[in-house]
């Protein structure tokens, strides 16, 4: 079902029908929470880049997400049109991105973890301490921008097709960028680095290069969460979140586009949809729940759900 | 006034440091950062709470009854480490590196939910096992508890220290920490050498949690996250998989943390910051911490 080749067309056309199906189900907070896994789903696809793809393990990826949120609030108080502020949030995000890549990216393995969870906690203390730009754990407000109102009055119904968009071109990046050369340099630089050195790939520009893109759909999530929200505080980017990113790309399939949005789907998704239907004596237990699903189904399945059909290619022939 | 800091940053650093070996003499010998090691920590900590509750008369007071809570919740906080080790990361061990890490935050999410729904969801208050006096040491003021967890923590690093170096339990562990394939040529049975790093590992980390149980006065289902990543920096920050590196790197944090909210305006909000800016920088200059052996590149 999933190699057909209308799946994705069909999945677009079901997601993009769902909040006016749940309207008239009388289910819009399923439209709220369909929102927020979607802007997971665009963190999983970017942190696919970095993780998935050239196989360095980041533990701070939030950061970027809360770079991209504030950018576009600060950027949207100070009178920018609403779609610069996305923009800006991305060239924020990508430069900070690639001075930190610059500087660290020689690390290996669980000490570039730990150093880009140092970044995820400094980067959201210094937006909790810096009181002049950030108003510190008070936040910030934002004027509302409501580009979809021609579709529909519900604002959780607009930002949810914006995002459910912003997937679509975010899919269509990452798959153009998997299928070209560069996409086929990442791959050989996680099977074997030194074996793709040799083969003439520069190593630390690919490398770098994945690692830069990441930020770019970190800071395009932020934007639009700090626009749909109306209001940004370092509450939102804790260590947690950035943690919540990498179980989706690992549970998914790393480098695997499918795998992500999966992925996504089914972490961010399960507990609120638990809360939706369970009766308040169940409500505390989904988190319990929801620790039991990563632990079984990483036993069942360590590939991911939906692993890369590359690297299953690779690992059987 | 800088004595008094100094006693308050070692107290702090000896905890971390507790918590740091448990990191790092699992990382030793499987690569795997425990995710879950922040909630074995916490569990220590409810036992002895627990033990002190339940049997006041035997536990929690006078030397004998410290001792045994501390002995027995540390014997709990190993065994549910090894209980963890054997269902969560074991099948997954030869499969994938991030597999097991996966598992473990779901471990680690299990662990601190059933706390909260089965125990409490408060905070609960820690029983004062040793009798709280002020000792005047250079004109600063020690408190008996601080000299307690000093001397507590001390003690177990030098258990640590005589058990890995001077028995040939220990020697195994080190041989498999070398090369866990090459020692199990050697007849040294990996599984049995893992397990038993993981209750050691567990039992220092319940050890910390009882400590720090004392040191706060109050334990809540949640309160191993923040020690638990702070050792983990240390463990980091000292060369992770080196038993010296990990005490060294929990020191280091625990005095940086405390002079910099002592000493610099502002410093009680910018002390992760600083802690977090220092461990950038050191790892930037010796790229696998300040005891870390340089790693060869894999060819």
């Amino acid at each position: 079902m999933l190699r057909w080749r209308w799946t994705p067309w069909t999945a677009l056309a079901l997601a993009a029908a769902f909040p006016f199906l749940a309207a008239t189900l009388d289910a819009q907070y399923l439209v709220r929470v369909g929102g927020v896994i979607g802007l997971f789903m665009i963190l999983g696809l970017g942190l696919n880049f970095t993780l998935g793809y050239v196989g360095l393990f980041d533990l701070g990826f939030i950061a970027f997400y809360a770079i991209g949120a504030y950018t576009t609030a600060i950027a949207m108080r100070a009178g920018v049109p609403a779609l610069l502020a996305l923009g800006l949030a991305m060239v924020v995000t990508l430069a900070v991105r690639a001075l930190l890549g610059l500087t660290i990216l020689r690390l290996r393995g669980d000490y570039l973890a730990v150093v880009t969870m140092g970044f995820g906690e400094i980067a959201r203390l210094t937006i909790n301490n810096l009181d002049a730009f950030t108003n510190g754990p008070k936040g910030l407000q934002l004027a509302p921008w409501r580009p979809l109102n021609f579709l529909s009055d519900d604002p959780n119904i607009q930002y949810y097709l914006l995002i459910l968009l912003a997937v679509a071109a975010g899919v269509v990046a990452a798959k153009r960028l998997e299928n070209s050369r560069v996409g086929r340099a990442w791959v050989a630089i996680r099977e074997d680095e030194i074996a793709a050195r040799l083969s003439g790939i520069p190593v630390r520009h690919y490398k770098l290069l994945a690692f830069t893109i990441s930020a770019a759909y970190a800071g395009l999530a932020g934007g639009l969460f700090a626009q749909w929200e109306q209001f940004v505080t370092p509450e939102s980017f804790v260590f947690w979140e950035s943690i919540l990113v990498v179980s989706i790309v690992v549970l998914g399939g790393m480098g695997s586009i499918a795998g992500v949005l999966l992925g996504a789907l089914v972490l961010v998704g399960f507990p609120p949809l638990m809360q939706w239907k369970l009766s308040a004596d169940w409500i505390n237990y989904r988190y319990l729940f929801f620790g039991l699903i990563l632990v079984l189904v990483t036993l069942f399945r360590p590939q991911g759900i939906l692993p890369s059909s590359r690297r299953e290619a690779e690992l059987t022939s | 006034m800088l004595i008094q800091q100094l006693v308050n940053a070692l107290t702090l650093g000896a905890i971390y440091s507790l918590i740091a070996l448990g990191y790092t003499l699992v990382y030793g010998i499987l690569a795997m950062i425990n995710f879950a090691h922040s909630e074995v920590l916490m569990l220590g900590a409810f036992m002895a709470l627990g033990l002190a509750a339940l049997l006041p008369a035997i536990f929690g007071t006078g030397v004998v009854g410290l001792v045994g809570m501390f002995i027995l919740s540390m014997a709990g906080a190993g065994v549910i480490n090894v209980l963890v080790e054997r269902f969560a990361y074991r099948p997954l061990r030869h499969i994938s590196r991030l597999a097991p890490l996966i598992s473990a935050i779901g471990v680690s999410i299990i662990l601190q939910n059933g706390v909260f729904l089965w125990i409490s969801t408060q905070s609960l208050r820690f029983p004062e096992p040793v009798a709280i006096g002020q000792v005047p040491v250079f004109g600063a003021t020690i408190s008996t508890l601080q000299i307690t967890i000093l001397a507590a923590a001390l003690i177990l690093m030098g258990l640590l220290h005589f058990f890995v170096e001077r028995t040939k339990l220990g020697k195994a562990m080190r041989a498999c920490s070398d090369d866990i394939q090459t020692a199990g040529l050697m007849g040294i049975n990996p599984d049995y050498i893992i397990a038993l790093t993981f209750f050691i590992g567990g039992a220092l980390g319940g050890a910390a949690g009882v400590l720090y149980g004392m040191n706060y006065g109050s334990i809540k289902y949640n309160l191993g996250f923040l020690p638990g990543a702070k050792a983990f920096t240390a463990a980091v920050l000292g060369g992770i998989g080196n038993i010296r590196g990990a005490v060294l790197g929990g020191f280091i944090l625990g005095i940086l943390e405390v002079l910099a909210s002592g000493y610099i305006p502002n410093g009680a909000q910018w002390r992760d910051v600083i802690a977090f800016t220092v461990l950038i920088i050191v790892l930037l200059v010796r790229p696998s911490g300040l005891l870390g052996e340089k790693i060869a590149e894999k060819v």
